[in-house]
């Protein structure tokens, strides 16, 4: 048994120690391998970095109401009237001066210039109610002071500040006609709501025209996740023509049109996967090619056919490893916590931080382990089946 | 059947099938080896020699007939069984000398010990033996590409007898070597079956090296013409 793992040692050894008579070739392997890997990284961690936003970004313990049929925030729109009305829906928390808890809001696209590209793109910026803030989970003003009521304030998201110019602390900032000055930064810990101003509703709705519309309705439930009794309320009331979910029912949905991104990812790095197999396989019946002679010497000797068998499998998983960890560390030296900003569903930006967990990296070795085994298969076969007699063949 | 016997073959044939086409290179062969023996086989190309010595170390199969090695059947044993009986009692030396280039030369003496079960220092100790034997202790740190033809053969040889086994089988060892340096390999071969004990096997197409062997074996058309050497 020693003998066996000796031979299979020795020979595993010989091939490793070969490979430089085989470098451009096996590094043209390698590279391959490295490429599809960090390929598929990057649109995981894009997937598990915009999947994480959304899912930071709802709570159960929210509710939010939108005009029927409006899809997202930003197509909704209710009178004060309905706002007013609504919120005396059963279900909805009060606080301790028994009054409801809940934040109307609007939304407004403002233009910002992105610090990459030094483009325009478009920024959400929400008005909202005083108790709109306590109603984020985990938001708190990082720098400066909340936005005071009447006034042109408005606290900026770090993921705003991040992606976009001029959104520091004191800046004065112009949208349109309108001039806002930033007191604040604030953060609620990597969710969607941090690619967002905010400011106060009824400045926003002057400044921007919109008299006393809202979008949205956002209330604190008196039982997390239960949006039971408001549903009855607005169903009971003709007049009511809303929708109730919780945040996160909400931002699931949102989200989920998203995942169809790690999915593209895996099929165009399986498709890539392929293009390196290819060259996997090459390479290693290459190999197998110049190592006729001496894989039949050893035979001849007394090695066992398994040990070439193993020794080719071997220096096919060596190289297609290395090739994984080299477009594991690309993937992440390049993407991660690489911030990009995408569309979301309200054609706003949602800036979110790619995020190559150790999860996802073995994914990227696990695939560059797929292709070294299948690669390596064959031509180890190959390698296994050399007639001992080729160790007679002459020719150098 | 005598003890002096150490290879018996009995109505050994082998055909190669190409294609349509089935050529029979021995057709009823037999032929006995004694042990100690240096036999040289000579031949014209294509005769069958290195068909031949394949059958003898059981990396080729007869078509039909018995090889016997030691008293024991040999022809009929699985690839694995042939892999353990070659480790056991055979040193192959090759025309191009087939050393791992990849490995100096006491890594490739060492090769044939990794299938024992002898430890590091053994191992070391009969390399540095066989080394010695050939001439060659002080290249063991050497590259095959680092050394002369002749030297290779040597290290070749040292890895052939490494083991100590009875019979050392010898492909053309000197058709890729000069007249000098043959010369010095052919009297390592006749030292060795001297001094050793070893018995050899050698096919070659050089009348000179032919000489150094005990008796020579001429081969035509899948027979034996044994010739007066003084002829
Ligand atoms: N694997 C094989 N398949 C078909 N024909 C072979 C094979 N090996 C050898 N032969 C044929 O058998 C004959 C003898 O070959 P060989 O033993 O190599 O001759 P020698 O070594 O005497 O030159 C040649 O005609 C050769 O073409
Ligand atoms: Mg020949």
């Amino acid at each position: 048994m020693r003998g066996f793992f000796s031979q299979i040692a020795t020979v595993v050894a010989m091939n490793i120690m070969s490979l430089p008579r085989r470098l451009w070739m096996s590094l043209a392997a390698v590279f391959a391998v490295s490429v599809v890997v960090a390929v598929l990284l990057a649109f995981l961690a894009m997937a598990k970095g915009f999947e994480e936003t959304l899912a930071g970004t709802g709570t159960e313990s929210v509710a939010i109401i939108t005009r029927t049929g409006s899809q997202s925030e930003l197509n909704s729109s209710m009178s004060r009237d309905t706002v007013n009305l609504v919120s005396t829906a059963p279900g909805i928390a009060q606080n301790a001066a028994g009054d409801p808890e809940y934040s109307a809001e609007l939304y407004v696209i403002v233009d910002g210039i992105k610090r990459s590209t030094q483009g325009k793109a478009n920024i959400p910026m929400r008005g909202i109610s005083p108790q709109g803030f306590s109603l984020r989970e985990q938001v708190t003003i990082v720098e400066g002071r909340m936005f005071e009521p009447g006034r042109n304030e408005i606290v900026a998201g770090q993921g705003v500040q991040r992606e976009f110019d001029g959104f520091e602390l004191g800046r004065e900032i112009r949208f349109g006609k309108t001039a806002w000055e930033v007191v604040g930064i604030f953060s609620t810990g990597g969710s969607a709501f941090e690619s967002e101003l905010w400011a106060d509703a009824p400045t926003v709705q002057s400044q921007f025209q919109r008299g006393s519309s809202f979008q949205t309705v956002r209330a604190r439930l008196e039982q997390p996740g239960n949006v039971e009794p408001i549903q009855q309320f607005i169903d009971n009331d003709p007049q009511l023509i809303l929708d109730v979910e919780t945040e996160a029912d909400f931002f699931a949905g949102q989200g989920r049109a998203l995942t169809g991104i790690a999915i593209f990812g895996w099929i165009l790095s399986f498709v890539m996967g392929l293009g390196a197999l290819a060259g996997a396989l090459n390479t290693m019946y290459t190999s197998v090619a110049s190592r006729i002679r001496e894989i039949a010497t050893l035979r001849a000797i007394g090695f066992s056919n398994s040990s070439a068998f193993v020794g080719t499998l071997v220096e096919s998983l060596v190289l297609s490893v290395i090739g994984g960890i080299v477009g594991a560390l690309a993937a992440w030296l390049f993407f991660d916590g690489f911030s990009a900003s995408t569309l979301g569903a309200s054609f706003t930006q949602v800036v979110f931080t790619f995020e190559l967990t150790p999860e996802l990296f073995i994914n990227g070795i696990l695939l560059a382990l797929t292709i070294g085994l299948i690669g390596g298969l064959f031509p180890a076969w190959r390698a296994a089946r050399v007639p001992v007699v080729m160790a007679f063949q002459g020719g150098e | 059947m005598s003890d002096d016997i150490l290879f018996d073959l009995k109505g050994v044939s082998k055909q190669f099938v190409k294609g349509k086409e089935t050529i029979t290179i021995f057709d009823g062969l037999d032929m006995s080896i004694a042990r100690g023996d240096f036999l040289a086989i000579m031949g014209p190309s294509g005769s069958g020699k290195t068909t031949l010595l394949n059958m003898l170390g059981g990396v080729d199969q007869p078509t039909s007939g018995e090889i016997h090695f030691d008293g024991k059947r040999v022809d009929t044993l699985s690839e694995t069984q042939l892999a353990a009986w070659r480790a056991n009692n055979i040193g192959f030396i090759f025309q191009f000398y087939n050393l791992m280039p990849m490995l100096n030369a006491h890594r490739n003496v060492e090769l044939p010990l990794l299938l024992t079960n002898l430890g590091k220092g053994h191992r070391k100790k009969s390399v540095a033996a066989a080394l010695e034997l050939v001439s060659l202790s002080d290249r063991a740190k050497h590259m095959p590409k680092e050394m002369s033809g002749g030297q290779q053969q040597r290290v070749a040889i040292a890895r052939a007898l490494v083991s100590d086994p009875k019979l050392l089988l010898c492909d053309e060892p000197t058709g890729d070597l000069d007249r000098q340096t043959a010369d010095e390999i052919l009297e390592m071969l006749q030292l060795l079956n001297r001094e050793y004990g070893k018995t050899i096997v050698m096919v070659t197409h050089d009348a000179e090296a032919a000489k150094y062997a005990r008796r020579t074996l001429h081969l035509d058309k899948g027979e034996f013409v044994e010739k007066d050497l003084a002829a």
